[in-house]
Order: structure tokens, then sequence, then C-alpha cells
């Protein structure tokens, strides 16, 4: 019995973690203004790239940089349209998702089916994977758990703790009153937006060289929308994002041990997005000002226009 | 006292020379000369869209001049954006609020603030408020969210963000339009004290009192180009009032008595609550007459606003009754409420007056959008819609480009014009007016006055609520002082209590007057 729990608990983190690498760039980008609907598509160019680069040099690490760097690239595309170009943000979303789609299955075929011959290995904490239970589940997990959970803390304290926190939730909240501060509020977005893009293309490479070791089109298979879902389940908040990341990781598992017992997949699928739903209603019953939505999300901000 | 960032940055002349700038083919500043030397206040008056403001915008590096030349301490220099102005030491307080309101005071100085360390801002923030606490009067708890506070306590933060990183030269937009008198005593009082440490002010205002009262010298802008320039010294408040507008203005407007008939308003015991969830309206009852302006002065942040949103359906009321020429209107929804009569001009025009990114035509019509006259079901009649706009326009002198522009492109005083027009237009049975003439030249200010008579002199009814003494005094028949929540007592017409007002807007209570 303990085993199996150590198992679940230990696959649910283990399937939350692309999630909340996801869902931190996600925050970031939205906090600055930017709605991003690109993430799955930026998820799978991250993974493809991961692939290529780690299957033709062997090293997984120059995988993951690569991986981080295409990510970035990526979204660049989207911080031009809307910013520069004051694009429609959920146009330009949604036109960087299939474009990332057609991509990644473009530049992935030679390579479908071909196992790699190193994956990502779990790192195991010297003394603390010893614990019996949280051991290893804890501490006994794939680097990019770590990375994630770290860089939640630190999204978070940037945030809350820092003037360039103050910064982007400004841009986000008010940009006429930000640049009026004497902040350039475009600058201070596009980093915002490629910076969520490094986070999705790291997700992206968790799901290829990590959690499988194998690259087939559409593997992202809906995370990049669960973790839209997931930014507003979590408020806007990195830490609630961890909680939300593994909770959302755990319907995953439940997924494939439910199915025996005839509980359809599918009704767990649409799980996270029905769980969203709740979390908006309860709050914006309460009160709206709670929600704590960016103010200006996804409203384009022209400059000198008042 | 206590000064932020001590002293000006070695700040001798700035010289605006030959400055011109269009928007869509209008000329909005035409040539226009200004100089200002150390430890002087400058003036800025002019009407409504004389481009007073887009003047300073140009100072402050938000618009870039199509011609002319900015020179500080005699060396030209192209202000690029506001934080090259802040560097040459402009600071400037916007005529709208530039504030974050979902965050805290804290958090919205210490974007403005140049010392802002990277870790833990809010905490340095906070003890540098608290040092500064003494010299400014500033009693604003660093922590409050900038949403739950008074437009007075708002302009504060402002000037605080203005000012803290030593700015030499201060830009004011209409800084007391919001301010209480004593907070404008304070805020003046503070201005003295810059000029004598050497700082340069600029203020923009349409209340030539206080610009005769604390003003160096004066320039008058016309249609954009400079069309006078004084020492404050030389002339009076009708000289300025005659330059600014081209014609005699009428100061005072005098009332006919109306018989007192039917109750319009009835206003039972109202209890409201605040944004802070506390007792704001406590238990307030008067009645608003046919043929009558009901006036209700105060210290702004005593209730006023409150009471008005109750009024109007945008804020529940908890206990009591309010009811419009006999039908009950308790929490209704606004909708309701104006189909019986009620229109309504905000305190807060550019949140809750208009929608800034929509045309002038489109704002002509809100809240009347389905009514049989513009609109023939489930289609918007536009050709009436921007007839009844052109109408407005011109009745209220409404200075615009088009009808077909973002009204958020409109001067401050312009959108009041076309609020108050779309208000008036439908000839209500109650207009609720929160300081209706914020932000109004002294010419619209009259005219203004003279629209609220004629719908006092037709029959309707009017509940004006204001913190301008003189105004509530010449417009009123009846004035009701607010203090925490309450009415301190009524006021009658030819009461000798009159000159007690004031004293009642401090929390004396008033003798023995009950309300109505
Ligand atoms: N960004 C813009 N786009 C188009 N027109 C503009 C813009 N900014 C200002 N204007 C126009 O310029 C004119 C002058 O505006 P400005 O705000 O400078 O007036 P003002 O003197 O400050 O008036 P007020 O006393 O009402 O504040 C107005 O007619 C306004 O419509
Ligand atoms: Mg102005």
């Amino acid at each position: 019995m303990e085993e199996i729990i150590t198992s679940i608990a230990q696959r649910t983190l283990v399937a939350g973690t692309p999630l909340l690498l996801g869902t931190i760039g996600e925050v970031i980008c939205e906090r600055s203004g930017i709605l991003n609907l690109g993430v799955e598509g930026a998820m799978s160019v991250g993974a493809v790239t991961a692939f290529i680069v780690t299957f033709n040099t062997q090293s997984i690490w120059l995988g993951v940089a690569a991986a981080l760097a295409a990510g970035m690239l990526f979204c660049l595309l989207h911080a031009a349209a809307s910013i520069s170009f004051q694009a429609n943000q959920v146009v330009s979303g949604l036109a960087l998702t299939m474009l990332g789609l057609g991509l990644s299955g473009l530049a992935g075929k030679p390579y479908v089916g071909r196992p790699l011959a190193e994956k990502m290995s779990p790192l195991a904490v010297p003394g603390l994977s010893k614990i019996p239970v949280l051991g290893p589940v804890f501490f006994n997990q794939s680097p990019f758990f770590y990375l994630g959970i770290g860089s939640a803390l630190a999204a978070w304290f940037v945030l809350r703790h820092t003037s360039l926190g103050i910064k982007i939730r400004s841009a986000g909240e008010n940009p006429t009153a930000t640049e009026a501060q004497g902040v350039n509020v475009n600058k201070v977005r596009y980093w915002c937006v490629v910076a969520g893009g490094a986070f999705y293309g790291l997700a992206g490479a968790n799901l290829s060289i990590s959690y499988s070791k194998s690259w087939i089109e559409g593997m992202t298979a809906g995370r990049g929308w669960i973790v839209i879902a997931l930014t507003i389940f979590a408020l806007w908040n990195p830490l609630r994002a961890i909680l939300g990341a593994f909770l959302f990781g755990g319907i995953f598992v439940l997924q494939y041990l439910l199915q025996p017992l005839g509980i359809s997949p599918n009704f767990l699928a649409m799980l996270p997005y029905l769980a969203t739903l709740l979390v908006l209603l309860a709050g914006g019953l309460r009160d709206k000002r709670k929600l704590n939505a960016p103010a200006m999300l996804a409203e384009p901000y022209v400059r000198g226009q008042r | 006292m206590v000064f932020p960032a001590s002293k000006p940055k070695s700040f001798e002349l700035l010289e605006m020379v030959g400055i011109t700038k269009s928007f869509q083919d209008v000329v909005v500043n035409d040539g226009v000369d200004l100089e200002l030397k150390a430890g002087q206040i400058l003036g800025l008056l002019g009407e409504n869209g004389a481009g007073k403001t887009t003047l300073m915008n140009i100072l402050y590096g938000l618009y870039q001049p199509d011609r002319g030349v900015v020179r500080i301490n005699g060396e030209p220099v192209r202000i690029k954006s506001p934080t090259h102005a802040m560097k040459l030491g402009i600071g400037m307080v916007h005529q709208h609020f530039m504030l974050v309101e979902n965050h805290s005071v804290a958090e919205n100085i210490a974007l403005a603030y140049a010392g802002t360390p990277f870790f833990f801002p809010r905490r340095k923030i906070k003890e540098r408020i608290a040092t500064l606490a003494a010299g400014f009067n500033f009693d604003v708890d660093p922590d409050r969210q900038v949403w739950q506070l008074s437009a007075g306590e708002q302009q504060r933060v402002e000037i605080i963000k203005a000012m803290i990183n030593g700015a030499g030269v201060l830009v004011l937009d209409e800084p007391t339009s919001v301010l209480t008198p004593r907070e404008t005593g304070d805020l003046f009082g503070m201005l003295r004290r810059m000029r004598s440490r050497g700082h340069a002010v600029i203020l923009i205002s349409h209340k030539l009192d206080e610009v005769l009262d604390i003003c160096d010298r004066i320039l008058v802008l016309r249609k954009g180009k400079v069309v006078g320039r004084a020492a404050a010294g030389d002339v009076g408040k009708r000289d300025l009032a005659r330059m600014m507008v081209g014609r005699e203005v009428v100061f005072s407007i005098a009332r006919e008595p109306m018989p007192r008939k039917e109750v319009v308003l009835s206003v039972d015991s109202v209890r409201v609550r605040n944004d802070k969830g506390l007792v704001a309206v406590d238990g307030v009852s008067f009645r608003v007459f046919r043929n009558e302006i009901f006036g209700i002065a105060g210290v702004s942040g005593n209730g006023q606003k409150e009471l008005v949103e109750a009024l109007t359906g945008l804020r529940p009321v908890q206990e009591g009754k309010l009811s419009v020429n006999g039908f009950d209107i308790t929490n209704h929804d606004p909708r309701t409420i104006f189909d019986h009569g009620v229109a309504h001009v905000p305190e807060e025009r550019i949140k809750f007056g208009i929608a800034s990114g929509l045309s002038l035509y489109d704002n002509s019509i809100l809240k009347q959008q389905h009514l049989d006259k513009f609109s023939r079901p489930p289609f918007l009649a536009y050709a009436k819609i921007k007839e009844h706009a052109r109408r407005l326009v011109s009745a209220f002198k409404v200075k615009a480009p088009s009808i077909d522009i973002a009204t958020g492109h409109l001067s401050g005083g312009n959108i009041q014009k076309l609020i108050l027009g779309r208000e008036i237009s439908e000839r209500p049975a109650l207009l609720v007016a929160a300081h209706p003439t914020h932000g109004l030249d002294v010419g619209a200010a009259e005219y203004l006055r003279r629209q609220l008579l004629e719908i006092r002199r037709q029959g309707g009814a009017v509940l004006l609520v204001s913190e301008d003494l003189d105004e509530i005094l010449e417009l009123c028949d009846r004035v009701a002082v607010m203090f925490q929540g309450r009415l301190m007592g009524v006021v009658e017409p030819d009461d000798a209590r009159r000159a007690d007002i004031g004293l009642m807007m401090a929390g004396t209570p008033a003798g023995a007057g009950e309300a109505v």
C-alpha cells in the first residue's frame, strides 16, 4: 500500500512539473499585461528542439539550452505582433500555437520513433532522498522538478518583493501611468513575453528528454492549454501555481488509474478547466478585486495615447 | 521642513521657445513662448482645450513638439521621455491621476522614486514616507490600496511622486480641483516653501482667486496661442477671465425665488457602506423638491460619494429608503433609476462618465441607447445619434476636432462638458451632480450654472454635491452640510447660519436645524 501511494505521489509530481514550468512563464507574461495563447505551440517547439539537439550532440544540457533559446525566439514573434504592432493578442497567440505545432511536426518527422540513447535521469538529493516516503517522492526527481520549484519561488519573489516586480505588475495594471513614471512599458513587456517563452521551452524539453525519451508529433497533448487555465486557477501567483500544477498533475495520473474502474479519461481531462471555472466563479462572487487579474491584460497599449 | 531629495538640481532658467504642436491637423500649441526662473510660480491659464496640458506634456517628454525648442539654463534640450524629463529635474502631477489603482501607495511611489532599491522596495519607501510625513502633513497609510483612497488622498500621493526625486521644476495640472479648501491651503504652503528654496512651479488652474493668490506671473493661452502675460499684482480676476475667454464673464448669477412644491427625491434614514465595508452614510434623511437646487456641502470623504452612488444605483443601500417622485428606487439598477428620471454627473468622470476609447457620438448616448429616439431595435439609429452628438457639441461648446474621434482625446474640461450635456439634455426630474464645475474654465462654469438654474426653472430638481462654498451658496436654495456620514443640519435660504457653513463642514453641529 505504501508503495502504491509513494508511486502515485511521485508520478503526480512528474506529471505536474511541465505544467508548473509553463505556468510560471505565463504568469510572468500576463502580469505584464500580455496574454500569450501560444503556449502549446511554444512548448512543442521546445520539445522538438531539445530532442533534436540532444539526439545529435548526445548532450542533454545542450538540448535544454537549445529548447530555452527556441522558446524565447519563438515567443519574440508574439511580442513583436502584440507589442510593436498592437495586434489582437488572442489572434496572434492562436496563430503562434498553430505555427508551433506545424513547425515542430515538420522538423521532428525524421525523428519519430527513434529513442534517445540517454535521457535525463532523476537527481537524488544526497541524504534527503533516503527519508522514508518523502525521500523518493520529493528528493529523487528530475532536475526539471527542482528547477520548477526554484523558479516559482524566484518568480514570486521578484514579482512581489523587487522594484522590477512592481514595474512588471504596473505595466499590466496601468501602462499609461507606468510610462509616465519613466518606465519603458514596451521594453518590460517584451522581456516578460520572452521570459515566458524560455519557460515554455523548458517545459517542452521536460516532456521530450525527461518525461519520455522520444518525440512524437503532438506530444504536448493539450498541456499548453492547461497552463493557460492554471494561470487563472493560480490567480496569477507563482506560489499558488505550484499547488495548482501538482493538483492538475494528479488528475493526469488519475486518468490512468481510474480508467480500469470505468471512469472515462475524457471526464478527468475536463477537470482542470472545470476547476478553473469554479475558482473564477467563487472568487468573482466574493469580490472581483480579490481575483487580482491584471487590469489591462490583453489590451493593446499605444504610447502617448490617453 | 524636510524636503524629499533636498536641493533642486542647480536649476536656474527654463525657456520654451516657439513651441508648436498639432494633432490630426488641428494646431493645439501655436508658437508658444514660456519663460520661468528659479524661485517663481507661474500660473498657466486658458479655456478648456486651449492647449495647457499639451504644452506641459511636451515639457515632460510625453509628446514631441513639431517645432520649437526647450532650453534649460540656456542649454537646448530635446526631452525624449518622462524619464529624461525627471533626470533634467522636471516633475509633473497630471490632470487625471496616473496611479496604479490596484497597488498600494508604497508601490506607486516606488515606481516613481529613482532611489528605489531593487530588493524589498516597499520597506525602504515606507521608511521614506514616514520621515516625510511630518513636513508634508501627509497622513496616507503606505499600505493602503490606491482604489480605497479619496481623491484628495490620491492627489497627495501624486504630489509626493512628482517631488520625491527632487524636481527643480514642478508642473501641477489642475491640482486643486479635487482638493478641499484646507488641503489647498496645505498645498500652497508647501509650494511657497518650495519657491523660497529656489524651486520653480508651473500651476494650471481654473480657479482665478487661487492663481492670483499664489502665482508671481501669469501666462494666458487661447486656442493654442499666448494671448496675455502679466505679473500677478497687476491684474484682477475680471481681466484674467476676459483674456481667457475673450468676453466679460458673469461670476455670480441672480437666482429668482421659486415656490417649493412637490417632493421629487426623498431620502429616509439611509445607511451605506464604503469600499472598506465601513458605514459611510449613517442614517441620512432629506427631501428635494421641484424647482429646487439642494446643495450638499462638506469636505470630500465624508460620505458624499457613497450617498451619490447609492442614489444612482452604483452602490447597495444597507438600510433606509430612497424614492423619486413616489417610486421606490432603493437598490434598483442604474438603468431603472435613470428611467425614473435621475441623471448623474459622476465625480470620477473618466471612470464612470465615459467610455474613453469610444467616439464622441457613442458617448453622447451612453445609458440612453435604448431610448426610441436613438434606436430601431435591434439596431442603433446612427444618423440620429450623430445628429444628437452634433447638437450637444455645439450647445455645450465642446471643443473637439470631430465627433468621430475617441473621447479620451478630448481635454479634461471638454470631457466634462460632454457628460453634462448628455445628462442635462434629457431634462431629468432629478439631476445628481457631483462637483460639476471641476475642471471647467470660467466661461464654461458660468454656462453650466445657468443650465442648472434653467433645470430648476423648468421644474426639475438638482442635488448638487460640491466643496466649493461660493458655488453652493450662489446656486442652492437649501444647503445641507455632511460630516462623517451625517447631515450636520439643513440651512434655509435666508438663514443667518449660512455664514456658519464653513464651521459645520469641520464638524460643528448647526444649532437647532433639523433635516426636512
Ligand atoms: N493625443 C491627442 N490626440 C488628438 N487630439 C488631442 C490629443 N491631445 C490633445 N488633443 C486636443 O488638443 C486640444 C488641447 O488639449 P489640452 O488637453 O492641452 O487642453 P487644456 O488646455 O489642458 O484643457 P482643459 O482645461 O480642459 O484641461 C484639445 O482640443 C484636445 O482634443
Ligand atoms: Mg488640461
